[in-house]
């Protein structure tokens, strides 16, 4: 009796867990940004046009997406959207840009996904459907983008992707889906490069990484990389997404010795992992994890955060401004840098992290977009994307129109930060890599 | 392989002592009263949040809030039983069951509501010592010498104090212990905020190395299930020895294999067990 008993509530107790992480399907509305500062806003050459024809028509195009306000993706997904939240304050208290004979407006329709794909299937089918958004934002984080992408595509919505760099959903055949960030592919081949740079010698690489689709198809692409100059690849091993207990990883790490160690996956694994790393003393000169290391909230660490490298699509130091734009002979269009992280600091009173710059450039290039195109129809928003070469804030924007690849960014390209010690001993974010945009040396080995 | 070997046994032992504690919880319940508290789970992150709240909000060092934790966790299984529990006691197994999945179900709501399912994390360090090529975290060390603390009372209370011997005696013959002029009721909603207690407890002492979110207690809560299988239904001591076998376990698996075959291997181990010694491997009752 008991045997059996035992066995059913063993399968109960799987189908509690599932449930359990099902039930509290309610619908949190993102937090309202605070109102951005007005004066900066006046400033803001990206705004509009000069309005100058009195006929003007007023539209207002809603702009569907979701945000991970609760669950493992929080932190970056909150940045994420408050980014987006600021772009469209920015064009709304410009009085919108013009289109043809018309001020275009955009306004956000968005809920909490809650960092779960099930949320994300839903509600972008509640977006496309009921609330007939315009136009798409993705949500945050290659897995919860490739949900949305199908509905994207089957509702023909054009969608931004930001926050989701994994290739694999650009390489779908989808028709409508544009990727802000640098791919999957490219994330961690500036790190090889650091490494190789920094000690020729080195040769053993480990790779730990979270088993979900955009660090597993990072870490591939990066692995093959390092092979391919030589380095042997000591150890290379995913971890479930929500492992909080590294301590198995750490010693395989530790047995197999490698000289450097690159993986990671989202904010709160990797946090974990470099706290765990600290506290276990673990001996190696280098050290990159992903998406973690470019937060601002990483700091808090403390010294567990020093010396750790992580790839960044976007820093505040990175000087992309109109007089590189018109010396690469490319178009300059919204904001520069420094305009944009004092909008920002001044509505949210924090610093920007890259996934802040994100949010704000996927509503950017819909902006550019749709002005290039003269129209809101899709498909004139399509070509208009696909004929796109920019140069922003946030950097260089271009598409892949090659059928397999559509969507895929090409333009863009990533910068790699370390924190390092001020004088003071306060952690500060410094950019290491590429040599010619870094702004400090970079500390090595590590430990 | 050895100075791999042993920091990983070394690693996975110090939590199976946690493991063990919060096993022993749904043992001591299933030894009592033949019921599965499926509530096991979110009750062990609400000792987590309860020693986070404890040490974020009033300060309180982690040891000394986990004493809130565990007195709390005791409160919360006595309510449970009262309101979930005593009605379908003598009913079905599968009434019971329900009725504790029910209040898991309401315990993950409101959790939610109140916590979300972002992670949280309780910023504590003891720092760490190094034996040879092992180094221990000394918060570790503390949650195992708290697990073992705690089992050393369970004990004391069980065997040396009369409500202890009241549990065993109602654990053994309910019908004849009331003959004796015991309190049944009374003891079983003790039982069951005992039990519920520990598994508070060691929500509590995991809390101060790992993150966690309302929902961090399934993954607990099964292998709790296995444990209470490997070290005997309803046996709290040899839910602290399968606590250690389990914890073990997870720290030597990985040496060989990759990682993710870590919980294949642990159910394909609950269900050998139940095949060839269905009682568990110290199989007896409180």
């Amino acid at each position: 009796m008991k045997r059996g008993l035992f066995s059913f509530v063993t399968l109960l107790a799987l189908m509690a867990l599932v449930l359990g992480a099902c039930a509290p399907a309610t619908e949190t509305p993102a937090p309202e940004a605070p109102a951005p500062a007005t004066e900066e806003m006046s400033e803001e050459p990206m705004a509009t046009e000069e309005m100058e024809a009195p006929a003007m028509t007023e539209t207002t195009l809603t702009l569907g997406y979701t945000a991970s306000i609760t669950g493992n993706l929080n932190v970056s997904s909150g940045r994420q959207d408050k980014g987006l939240q600021l772009f469209i304050q920015d064009v709304n208290a410009a009085g919108g840009f013009q289109v043809g004979n018309e001020m275009v407006t955009f306004e956000p329709i968005f809920y909490d996904d809650e960092s779960t794909n099930e949320r994300v299937q839903e509600l972008y089918t509640r977006l496309a459907t009921e609330d007939n958004a315009d136009f798409l934002i993705s949500p945050y984080s290659s897995g919860l983008t490739g949900a949305a992408a199908v509905i994207a595509e089957q509702y023909g919505k054009v969608m931004i992707t930001t926050g989701a760099a994994s290739d694999s959903t650009y390489k779908l055949g989808y028709t409508g889906v544009y990727q802000a960030y640098t791919p999957a592919s490219r994330y961690l081949v500036g790190a090889v490069d650091l490494l190789q740079t920094l000690d020729p010698t080195m040769t053993k690489v480990a790779f730990v990484h979270e088993n979900d689709q955009f660090s597993t198809d990072v870490v591939a692409a990066a692995a093959a990389y390092a092979e391919s100059l030589g380095y042997e690849v000591v150890l290379n091993e995913g971890y479930d997404t929500g492992t909080t207990d590294f301590g198995p990883f750490i010693n395989k790490i530790e047995a197999a010795a490698p000289q450097a160690l690159m993986g990671g996956g989202h904010f709160q694994d990797g946090s974990t992992f470099a706290k765990q790393l600290f506290e276990k003393g673990v001996d190696i000169a280098y050290v990159t994890l992903l998406v973690a290391p470019p937060e601002p909230d990483f700091a808090e660490l403390g010294d567990a955060a020093y010396g750790i490298i992580g790839p960044s699509q976007w820093e505040p130091l990175a000087e992309f401004t109109p007089e590189s734009a018109a010396a690469a002979g490319l178009d300059w269009f919204g904001p520069s840098s420094a305009d944009f992280v004092d909008e920002y600091v001044a509505a949210y009173d924090e610093q920007p992290s890259y996934h802040s710059a994100g949010g704000y450039v996927a509503g950017l290039i819909l902006q550019k977009a749709i002005m290039d195109a003269g129209s809101y129809d899709p498909e004139a928003v399509k070509a208009a994307l696909d004929a796109m070469d920019v140069l922003t804030f946030y950097g260089r924007i271009k598409f892949d129109t090659a059928a397999d690849s559509h969507g895929l960014q090409l333009g863009h390209s990533m910068v790699y930060i370390q924190w390092q010690k001020d004088d003071a001993g306060n952690l500060l974010k410094q950019v290491v890599w590429p040599l010619e945009g870094a702004s400090a040396e970079t500390i090595f080995p590590i430990r | 392989m050895f100075d791999i070997l042993l920091p990983s046994l070394v690693d996975g032992l110090m939590i199976g002592f946690v493991y063990g504690l919060a096993a022993m919880g749904l043992s001591l319940i299933w030894g009592v009263m033949n019921v599965i508290n499926l509530a096991h789970g979110p009750i062990i992150a609400l000792g987590m949040f309860g020693l986070y709240l404890a040490f974020n909000i009033l300060g309180l060092n982690p040891y000394l809030a986990l004493v809130l934790v565990a007195l709390a966790g005791l409160l919360l299984g006595v309510l449970i039983y009262y309101v979930a529990v005593q009605r379908v006691l003598t009913a079905p197994h599968l009434s019971t069951l329900l009725a504790t999945f029910s209040v898991n179900m309401i315990l993950i709501g409101i959790g939610t509501a109140i916590f979300s399912v972002s992670p949280y994390n309780v910023d504590f360090s003891l720092g760490s010592v190094d034996i040879g090529s092992v180094r221990i975290l000394w918060t570790r060390v503390a949650a195992a010498v708290a697990a073992l603390l705690v089992t050393g009372l369970l004990y004391a209370f069980l065997f040396r104090t009369r409500q202890g011997k009241n549990i065993r005696a109602v654990a053994n013959n309910r019908v004849a212990a009331e003959l004796m002029g015991i309190p049944s009721s009374r003891v079983l909603a003790l039982s069951f905020g005992i039990g519920t207690m520990l598994a508070a407890t060691a929500g509590g002492l995991i809390a101060t190395f790992f993150p966690f979110t309302i929902l961090a207690g399934g993954g607990y809560e099964l292998r709790s299930f296995v444990i209470v299988v490997l070290g005997g239904l309803g046996n709290p001591i040899g839910a602290l020895v399968g606590g250690l076998i389990l914890g073990a376990l997870e720290g030597v698996i990985p040496v060989f294999m990759q990682t993710s075959w870590v919980p294949v291997i642990e159910f394909a181990l609950f269900v050998f067990i139940i095949i060839i010694r269905p009682s568990g491997l110290l199989g007896s009752r409180v």
